[in-house]
């Protein structure tokens, strides 16, 4: 995509002392001093951009355009199309089970990631928040070594980007891009001689613009790689790791739902697919704890399988999907966001890109901004497979075959729907991050809210309940961003 | 008098419909040697059936439980106006509607692509009891209904306007013939419901560039004024796109690649002017396509709005001295 270039109305000089996620403190990790701009060590770094500028090619000004729209958001690029690319549910066994992609092998098939909704929105969350922290970082120090950027320094380096005001070591591009890096090798560590390919590239372009001199880069990566490891250690503790569950799990799912006296969830593949994800609801949250999710945010439970308004709503699903308009298949395929896509989690993102792109914001805005969308989408996330996997109710089809879906039916309960708590969350963050417009994003929400009805594969009260509890856990980002120091 | 329409009507294109399941449920038709006669309208409805059960996922072939057998129905008003005898006129106006027989996934049906085709004899030569010609022909179709594309296999098409253009050569010798074609397919690009997609890249674009497309026919048989017997060799290859992925769904720009065989006969009733047609085919090889098979049947009448004696038209598609 082409975004303008990154060219603060804000630059947010201050942003070191914003308040990190993870961080204790924005200079927890040390950066060296840097050596001086009068030092022949510097000058030899400047004839390096010259060396780079003597003969810019066409392709080289395309790439410096490109990572001039802003780290944040062209790491952000990456993942989504590492999720989609990776967005592909295992093929069965020959004796019917399917097998389990697995990190310490991801290239044999079945490949890892299967990165289905669950896991992108824990993707997302953990390179937004990665970002946001790096930058906290950058931003401090910046201001304590205060160096000079090159062209101010050699007033013949010529500047192909926006001049930043910002100190400019270390590089808070190469901050960014260096947690970037580390989050995705741990997500997609099958990928990693792309992602790299797609950071040399990055670091060149900063060269070549003239923005950043080497020790800038390399103080900034070594500084976000730093950052980056706080957060692939919460990662690996976060339960994610044990919310594929496992057989014992899936029966059980299955015989409490029984015990209640409902009709349990049932895989409408064949051969019968395990729940996605089923022990995802148990992942750590960024916004609230364990207790917070039960108490004040947890939906009640969904009309009983058995009571006539869930009768109801199994009627109105057929009746919309028996006289669906194409206006209604058009909705439904515009927020499918299914296979081999970048999820609901990754189209809200795609959606805040655009927006954020025109708002002018500085580096560390856009970090901060995506971290509030990405903290509440994969709490979404979290909050909404405690739901489906508490309650594990059936979907439409299970109990009205006659229902067919016009673009394809996920394998995991009904009940809430995970693309109306996604959208709830996100149309809340989005609407406090620019209130302009707040009434667009609750529209967008419902539509893919109800974009799911109209695809035959979930009930009313999924959607309503799901964009209500979407909008609660938006409320937590909310109330972080208030006190985060960035207002 | 016999009447001399049943000549005629040997010259009534052969109305083959080729189904080739994801390809798109185009019909593929007027691969064949027949012209029709000035101000002569051969018009009639055909129905056809085709499915599969096992799909070429890239280049591995496969079945899938989900989907069970895909199924293609297609109901089709075909017609060819002879505007002169070396230069025709035809059109198809298709009806198509899918069904998978297991999963969830809901049929389609719809007006599928209009398609219209010049045809036209470039050259034509005796040659002792032989008789051989050249025809050019250049088409065009272009969707009917705003179908979504987007839910392959069961998109009732792939929704993209094509320009066709078309050389062939037909030789027939007493009765028996041989007719080879190539056609390339110019497609347009393809608008679908959604802003991304996934390639073999992220595009962001509700834009999709279709690759073109090429086929290679061959036909040979025994062509008599009462009956046409046919094999048909066909090729279907995609210049461009990409596979489908390990259990991934396919999608409008595939690498759609089929290599099909198949048989037509056409027998003209003691009906003046009535003719019916039958065909089979099935499909040997493949890449990101169904391998089907297919039947079709229809029925065809020509309209004479020529005010010349019949007895005076020249068959074109006999030799002189029959």
């Amino acid at each position: 995509m082409n975004y303008p270039m990154i060219n603060p109305v804000r630059v947010d000089a201050n942003a070191g002392t914003w308040k990190p996620i993870l961080l204790t403190a924005a200079n927890e990790f040390p950066v060296v001093t840097p050596i001086a701009t009068a030092s022949p060590d510097y000058v030899i770094q400047l004839n390096e951009i010259k060396s780079f500028q003597q003969n810019i090619t066409t392709e080289e000004r395309k790439l410096v355009q490109y990572w001039g729209a802003g780290a944040v958001l062209r790491w952000n690029e990456i993942m989504r199309e590492l999720v989609a690319l990776h967005n592909l549910a295992p093929y069965q066994n020959p004796d019917g089970s399917y097998p389990i992609p697995s990190a310490n092998n991801p290239l044999a098939y079945p490949t890892f990631p299967f990165s289905n909704p669950p896991y992108a929105c824990r993707a997302y969350a953990y390179l937004s928040t990665a970002q946001y922290d790096a930058c906290i970082g950058a931003y401090f120090y910046k201001q304590q070594f205060n160096r000079a950027a090159p062209f101010t320094v050699d007033a013949t380096i010529q500047t192909l980007l926006p001049k930043s005001t910002l100190p400019s070591y270390p590089s808070e591009d190469a901050t960014v891009m260096g947690a970037s890096v580390e989050i995705l090798k741990l997500l997609f560590p099958g990928d990693q001689d792309y992602i790299n390919q797609r950071a040399e590239e990055h670091k060149r372009a900063r060269l070549i613009a003239g923005a950043n001199v080497r020790s800038d880069l390399d103080a900034g990566e070594v500084l976000g790689k730093a950052i980056a490891a706080k957060f692939i250690a919460r990662a690996r503790g976060d339960r994610a790791g044990a919310a594929v569950g496992n057989a014992t799990v899936w029966a059980k799912l299955k015989s409490d739902c029984i015990a209640r006296g409902e009709t349990p969830w049932l895989s409408q593949e064949t051969p019968e697919r395990p729940p996605m994800l089923p022990v995802f609801g148990a992942v750590k949250a960024f916004l609230f704890d364990s207790l917070t999710l039960v108490n004040s945010i947890r939906p009640p439970a969904p009309p009983s399988t058995g009571s006539q308004k869930f009768k109801d709503e199994t009627e109105e699903v057929y009746q919309i999907t028996k006289n669906l308009t194409r206006e209604q298949l058009r909705i439904a395929n515009f927020w499918a966001d299914g296979v081999r896509t970048y999820t609901p989690p990754g189209h809200w993102n795609y959606i805040a890109a655009n927006d954020f792109a025109q708002q002018n914001f500085s580096e560390a805005r856009w970090a901060r901004n995506m971290a509030l969308l990405n903290m509440s989408l994969i709490d979404a996330g979290v909050v909404c497979w405690d739901a489906k996997n508490l309650y594990y109710n059936p979907r439409p089809m299970q109990v009205d075959p006659r229902i067919k879906t016009g673009i394809g039916l996920p394998n995991f309960p009904s009940y809430i729907s995970g693309h109306s708590t996604f959208s709830g969350a996100a149309a809340t963050v989005l609407g406090y991050i620019i209130p302009a417009r707040a009434q667009a994003y609750k529209d967008m929400a419902t539509e893919a809210s109800v974009s799911r009805m109209y695809g035959g594969i979930h009930f009313r009260s999924d959607c309503e309940v799901g964009v209500i509890t979407g909008n609660k856990v938006g409320a937590y980002a909310i109330a972080r961003g208030r006190i985060d120091g960035a207002e | 008098m016999k009447s001399t329409l049943p000549k005629l009507l040997l010259k009534i294109f052969f109305c083959n419909l080729l189904l080739l399941c994801f390809i798109s449920a185009k019909a593929q038709t007027d691969i064949d040697g027949l012209m029709m006669e000035k101000k002569f309208f051969c018009v009639g409805p055909t129905a056809g059936y085709s499915s599969w059960k096992n799909y070429w996922e890239g280049t591995l072939k496969r079945d899938n439980l989900n989907l069970g057998r895909v199924s293609t129905s297609n109901f089709m008003l075909m017609g060819n106006y002879g505007i002169t005898s070396k230069l025709n006129l035809l059109f198809g106006l298709p009806y198509v509607k899918t069904k998978a027989s297991a999963g969830n996934m809901a049929g389609q049906k719809g007006l599928q692509d209009l398609s219209l085709l010049v045809k036209w004899v470039a050259y034509q030569k005796h040659i002792g009891k032989a008789d051989f010609k050249t025809f050019l022909m250049a088409g065009y179709s272009t969707p009917l209904s705003n179908y979504n594309a987007d839910f392959l296999p069961l998109s009732i098409g792939l929704h993209s306007k094509n320009v066709t253009m078309r050389l062939m050569a037909d030789y027939q010798r007493n009765h028996l013939f041989a007719t080879a074609s190539y056609t390339y397919i110019a497609r347009s690009n393809v608008t679908i419901d959604r802003y991304t997609y996934y390639t073999t890249e992220m595009h962001y674009s509700n834009e999709v560039r279709m690759p073109d497309a090429s086929q290679l026919s061959f036909r040979a048989g025994y062509r008599s004024e009462t009956l046409i017997a046919e094999a048909v060799f066909n090729q279907w290859t995609t210049l461009g796109g990409f596979d489908i992925p390990r259990n991934g769904m396919p999608f409008v720009s595939n690498k759609m690649n089929a290599t099909s065989i198949g048989v037509n006969l056409k027998y003209e009733t003691p009906v003046n002017g009535l003719s019916v047609i039958a065909n089979g085919s099935t499909t040997i090889a493949g890449r990101n396509v169904g391998q089907s098979t297919g039947f079709n049947a229809g029925v065809f009448y020509i309209f004479d709005f020529s005010k010349k004696i019949k007895t005076e038209k020249k068959s074109a598609n006999k030799p002189e001295n029959k």
